[in-house]
């Protein structure tokens, strides 16, 4: 991948990630996330994973999104109002996420074959990839099981959902 | 400069932080539920760029992290469904989504 399509879609991925948690009103906290989610499938597309991608912006960015954005409007959730931050559980919430991100980078930088450059894809003349074809392979030959258990847990959750959603809570 | 596997790991780490933050700070149950979903999107860009980084012998990227990203993707629908029908019963039996307004076990 071309780096500067790297950094320019990983910053306005990570930008909009902040908007996410930073705004104050749900439907602009929704939009950013869409955003996040769209330029998560470039990042994807740079990795030559253009199956993931177009899922990703079917299901995560159009499905997943929409069902939030419903969620928020049926609530008809307005910016929150202000309230006085606990400041021990604020504090405590940064130092945790700043550890998290300094364990991190340690952790990369002993990685042994982090700093190596990506291998080149070997392809016949005039070939393209086909990673939906070898995506299915796999999924068909290898993982059928789990494939099965999760046809079955997409079964159960919208059982769940029915159910949650018709009993009354008293 | 060229990329190397340390800048997608570098990236779905900030992610992930990001997302973590967000869960531990802030306290409506729908931004919190959204942060969640960046979390496994930060997983997943990681498992994209190790199957790119790992290409076997036949020249190709490491299809089997592919399925496993596949099926954290369908998992992570079926639980956006679930945890939002979740917040729907809560928010008519209680009419907030505000976590400190949640307190009581039982009610």
């Amino acid at each position: 991948m071309n780096p500067i399509l790297f950094w320019l879609f990983s910053i306005l991925m990570l930008g909009f990630g902040i908007s996410v948690v930073a705004n104050r009103n749900p439907v602009a906290s929704a939009l950013s996330l869409v955003v996040s989610f769209f330029c998560l499938a470039a990042l994807y597309v740079g990795l030559d994973a253009y199956f993931l991608a177009s899922i990703q912006v079917v299901v995560y960015a159009g499905a997943v999104m929409v069902l939030f954005l419903f969620i928020i409007m049926l609530l008809d959730l307005k910016a929150e109002v202000r309230r006085k931050f606990n400041k021990l559980a604020l504090g405590g919430g940064a130092i945790v996420a700043l550890g998290f991100a300094a364990q991190l980078l340690g952790v990369l930088g002993s990685h042994p074959r982090g700093d190596q450059p990506f291998p080149a894809l070997k392809l016949a003349e005039g070939e393209t990839l086909s990673d939906l074809q070898k995506v299915g392979e796999t999924l068909f030959s290898q993982h059928t099981l789990p494939f099965q258990i999760i046809g079955v847990l997409i079964l159960v959750a919208t059982i769940g959902v029915i159910v949650i959603s018709k009993r009354e809570l008293k | 400069m060229t990329l190397t596997l340390n800048h997608y790991l570098l990236v779905s780490g900030l992610l992930f932080t990001i997302g973590f933050a967000g869960v531990m700070l802030r306290r409506n149950i729908i931004i919190i539920f959204m942060c969640l979903e960046l979390m496994l999107n930060a997983a997943n860009l990681s498992l994209v760029a190790f199957s790119r980084f790992n290409v076997g012998a036949d020249g190709l990227p490491n299809f089997n992290a592919q399925v496993l990203t596949f099926f954290i993707i369908t998992v992570a629908a079926a639980e956006v469904a679930v945890g939002l029908a979740i917040i729907v019963a809560l928010y008519r039996a209680r009419q907030t989504t505000h976590v400190e307004d949640i307190n009581s076990l039982k009610f």
